[in-house]
């Protein structure tokens, strides 16, 4: 099934410039998968050297961050669209 | 030093700048931080052009850090690209330091391409900057305050 992925501007640059990209996928996972071996320079974006989401990054499932669904293992529906969010932060 | 990625110029209303500033003492003693929608050129830079200054949320509620939260950004990125803008910058503020990054932001700064603005409070009077941050280092860039 087809799920659109939304990149931030930051992650662009190894996905040919693309705002979104169209992946095929069962699960968040999958879909990470699929979109990591057409580009490559995205891995170290968004998983760690587990396998797990980068702690980072944040992923939502239309309103839904991820890591409060079933993270890599959520299930996904034809149509769905995956953000994906640098997390952002600082401080004096 | 100037180094050659300290630009554009940040280029404000005084509208934005006054949500900005005004967001920074609404959230005292806490740090605030806001993010920055704007178009991007067409090669994808920053063109220096905000528009608009989108308070967010702090969801560290501390008053020496902050981290804009995600369903915050998540609305921002939606209404940017509604609009065919993007996400161009954050704000936060220095509730008792000088108006610089510090070395935490240097190292969580995520996006080159940004401009970082922090507004100090340290002082009577608020002092607004603006940066870009690239691999570790920092360039302050120009501010200019459009009074229409």
């Amino acid at each position: 099934m087809a799920v659109e992925i939304k990149l931030p501007t930051l992650l662009r640059a190894q996905a040919d410039g693309q705002a979104s990209v169209s992946v095929d996928g069962a699960t968040v996972g999958d879909v990470f998968s699929a979109l990591v071996e057409r580009y490559p320079g995205l891995r170290g974006n968004l998983l760690d050297d587990s396998g797990s989401l980068h702690k980072f990054v944040n992923v939502y499932k239309d309103d839904d961050d991820i890591r409060y669904l079933d993270g890599l293992e959520t299930k996904l529906s034809d149509g769905d669209v995956l953000s994906i969010l640098p997390a952002v932060a600082g401080g004096a | 030093m100037t180094r050659r990625f300290a630009q554009p110029t940040l280029r404000l209303t005084e509208s934005q700048y006054a949500t900005i500033v005004g967001n920074c003492y609404d959230g005292l003693p806490d740090e605030s931080c806001g993010l920055l929608l704007g178009p991007l050129s067409a090669g994808g830079q920053s063109t220096g052009l905000v528009s608009e200054a989108r308070p967010c949320r702090n969801v560290d509620a501390s008053a020496v850090t902050y981290t804009v939260d995600p369903r915050d950004m998540l609305a921002a990125m939606r209404a940017a690209e509604a609009r065919g803008d993007e996400i161009v910058g954050v704000w936060h503020s220095h509730t008792h330091t000088e108006p610089y990054p510090s070395p935490t932001d240097v190292r969580q700064a995520v996006d080159p391409g940004w401009m970082y603005v922090i507004v100090s409070l340290r002082d009577q009077v608020p002092m607004l900057r603006s940066y870009r941050i690239r691999a570790g280092e920092i360039a302050e860039v120009a501010v200019e305050l459009d009074r229409g």
